[in-house]
């Protein structure tokens, strides 16, 4: 009786519920190697913007990486902690330059792909028939061909051309390529989720107050369906950071500039003589932010949609 | 089942027309025109007019308008001969030396299969060991290391297994050679390439493999098998491991058309003649016909081995839905 008394009691307070999001941001502090990574990823952008920052007001450190710091091929010291390369260069100030111009490729890539991706994934998913066809064409054809395969071509091909005036080279050509290559994933899962969306209640509700195709899908559908696109942001982020590696090690992408993959580069022919530093000093900050958005990723699948299958 | 087959196998033409399209718009539209880098910026006008004609540059694009549309003239373009090309598999010669596109890729398939082959079952082999043994024993100390040991693995780059491997295992203390050289056996400078493609690949598979096996471990028969008194080996490797195998053998089979391409990376720091060694010449030399012709070879073959698959759940999964 008085279980039931409280309850009633309990119905007149007006019960505040949660969100999606609050509710998975919530489970997702509470794990602690979860929040260290996200702090790692944090610390990571910290780094990237200052070196931005500190480029357009052309403070000196750490945007001169160009600078001579001590002899050629010191091991690390006090002097500069993680040695210098052939030129006397400071691999510190390299490794945080780089950590810009990876970060900048990574973003704007993931940018590309969800601009491109999204739109057409809801309009496959929400307008069926002959769009639908034509999308997953496009996207069935993209992704039988091998994915690095396809990144070299895309690569190799917008290297070095000029596009509405603008022309393409170093970080914008290894963004462009893999922005351009990388949508079918989120294409794919998105289409996917509207299309078992669009049958919902609030949707014959919205279609019956005469909402728009367009205003359905941008207003209520998209909503809904936006924890995928963070989900795949954080973990397609890290493969596009190697995507950069491994584009900037082939000569397709920054030249000029330190990125991750060109310090493996000109570290590559540093090790057989013994000089290991820059090698290690580039693999461990891949290592660090692979692993935390890794970690981070798969943490944050499992808080807001634990089914989604993201493989 | 039949009509389930043939209206699977019309499917793939659709997408190797689209992989044609894809091929086209990079390497012909795209691209431009490029006799400035087959020739050199110094050539004379002449020396270009007749590369473009030997490579069929100096043709239209689409269509020849000049003549009617019932003469094999105005199909003579370059969208067409690329077609052409692509169904007949005839891709023309290399930009740089005039050798037959094809029979680079001949000599190449050889090295680049004696290297992936390996490259391959050692991987499957040790990650679905590996991830069985990480199932048996879930949520355990040896899981999580398991767990641990392929976040890891797929964190670090290809390229610092690659130089790392290669500079200790090979360089510093001598147990492999460093590079290739013709006098040496498939075996001898194949070790240690496998190897560090092993270790590397081996992150990302046994993490597939384990969330595959624990996705089983979750099922109704497993629960049945466990009432009935079975031994927890006895459930893991006779009831979970057949039931994971519709997972395991869709992945192995799509990894094949893989096999063909290679591995970019490692042939390149290994100097193995392959085609991976191949593509990275053809970059450095900017020959699109060579990674136009991969591009295209490696799609036809993914193509393939996705309706081998598809075919093959049809006939092994009664479940499949023929619609």
């Amino acid at each position: 009786m008085t279980d039931l008394s409280r309850t009633i009691e309990n119905t007149h307070k007006p019960v505040k519920g949660r969100s999606l999001w609050t509710d998975g941001i919530r489970r997702l502090r509470k794990k602690k190697l979860v929040m260290i990574c996200f702090w790692i990823i944090m610390f990571y952008v910290f780094i990237a913007g200052y070196v931005q920052i500190a480029e357009w007001t052309g403070s000196n450190w750490p945007a001169n990486w160009d600078e001579s710091t001590g002899q050629k091929y010191e091991s690390p010291n006090s002097q500069n902690i993680f040695g210098t390369d052939i030129f006397g260069y400071s691999i510190l100030r390299k490794v945080l330059y780089s950590t810009k111009i990876s970060l900048k490729v990574a973003f704007f890539a993931s940018i590309l792909s969800i601009v491109i991706g999204v739109p057409m994934g809801a309009a496959a998913g929400y307008f069926g028939g002959f769009i639908d066809e034509v999308v997953v064409w496009i996207y069935s054809t993209l992704s039988s061909i091998p994915y690095i395969l396809l990144i070299l071509a895309f690569a190799l091909v917008l290297k070095d051309k000029t596009i509405f005036g603008c022309k393409l080279a170093g970080a914008t050509t290894v963004y462009l390529a893999i922005g351009l290559t990388s949508w079918v994933g989120i294409c794919r899962l998105i289409r996917g989720e509207i299309i078992k969306r669009k049958e919902s209640e609030y949707i014959l509700a919205a279609r019956a107050m005469g909402c728009s195709g367009g205003r359905i899908i941008f207003k209520h559908l998209l909503p809904n369906t936006f924890h995928i696109v963070i989900i795949s942001f954080s973990l397609r982020f890290m493969s596009f950071i190697h995507a950069e590696v491994i584009l900037s090690f082939l000569g397709l992408g920054e030249k000029n500039k330190p990125s991750w993959g060109a310090m493996i580069d000109s570290a590559r022919l540093d090790l057989p003589k013994g000089y290991w530093w820059e090698m290690a000093a580039a693999t461990m900050a891949i290592f660090f932010i692979s692993l935390a958005l890794n970690i981070f990723g798969d943490a944050l699948r499992d808080c807001l949609d634990p089914k989604l299958k993201t493989d | 089942m039949l009509s389930y087959i043939i209206r699977r196998s019309l499917y793939i033409v659709p997408i190797i027309f689209g992989v044609m399209l894809v091929t086209f718009l990079l390497f012909n539209i795209v691209r431009g025109d490029i006799t400035d880098q087959i020739a050199g910026k110094a050539a004379s006008a002449e020396t270009r007019a007749e590369i473009r004609k030997e490579f069929g540059l100096d043709k239209p694009l689409f269509f020849n308008d000049e003549y009617s549309p019932f003469t094999t003239a105005f199909w003579d373009s370059q969208f067409f001969n690329h077609l052409k090309s692509a169904i007949t598999f005839d891709f023309g010669y290399s930009y740089n030396d005039r050798e037959l596109i094809w029979d680079k890729i001949k000599r190449g398939a050889g090295p680049s299969l004696a290297l992936t082959v390996p490259m391959l079952i050692g991987t499957i082999v040790i990650s679905i060991s590996l991830s069985l043994v990480a199932a048996y024993f879930r949520g355990k100390w040896f899981d999580y290391a398991i767990v641990l040991l392929s976040i890891t693995g797929m964190s670090l780059p290809f390229l610092s297994f690659i130089l790392f491997g290669q500079y200790f295992l090979a360089f510093k203390w001598g147990l492999f050679p460093v590079y290739f050289w013709p006098d040496l056996s498939v075996w001898q400078y194949t070790a240690l390439p496998a190897l560090i493609g092993i270790a590397a690949g081996i992150g990302g598979n046994l993490r597939f493999y384990r969330t595959v096996m624990l996705d089983e471990l979750g099922n109704d028969y497993v629960r049945t098998a466990y009432a009935k008194g079975l031994s927890p080996q006895r459930v893991l490797f006779k009831h979970v491991l057949k039931n994971a195998m519709i997972p395991i053998v869709t992945q192995i089979i799509l990894a094949i058309p893989f096999l063909f391409l290679g591995s970019l990376l490692l042939e390149r720091f290994f100097g193995i003649p392959g085609l991976g060694y191949l593509m990275i010449g053809a970059i450095g030399s900017r020959d699109d016909k060579i990674i136009n012709a991969m591009v295209y070879i490696s799609a036809i073959l993914f193509v393939i081995f996705n309706l081998i698959t598809d075919i093959c759940y049809a006939m092994v999964d009664p479940r499949v839905k023929f619609d």
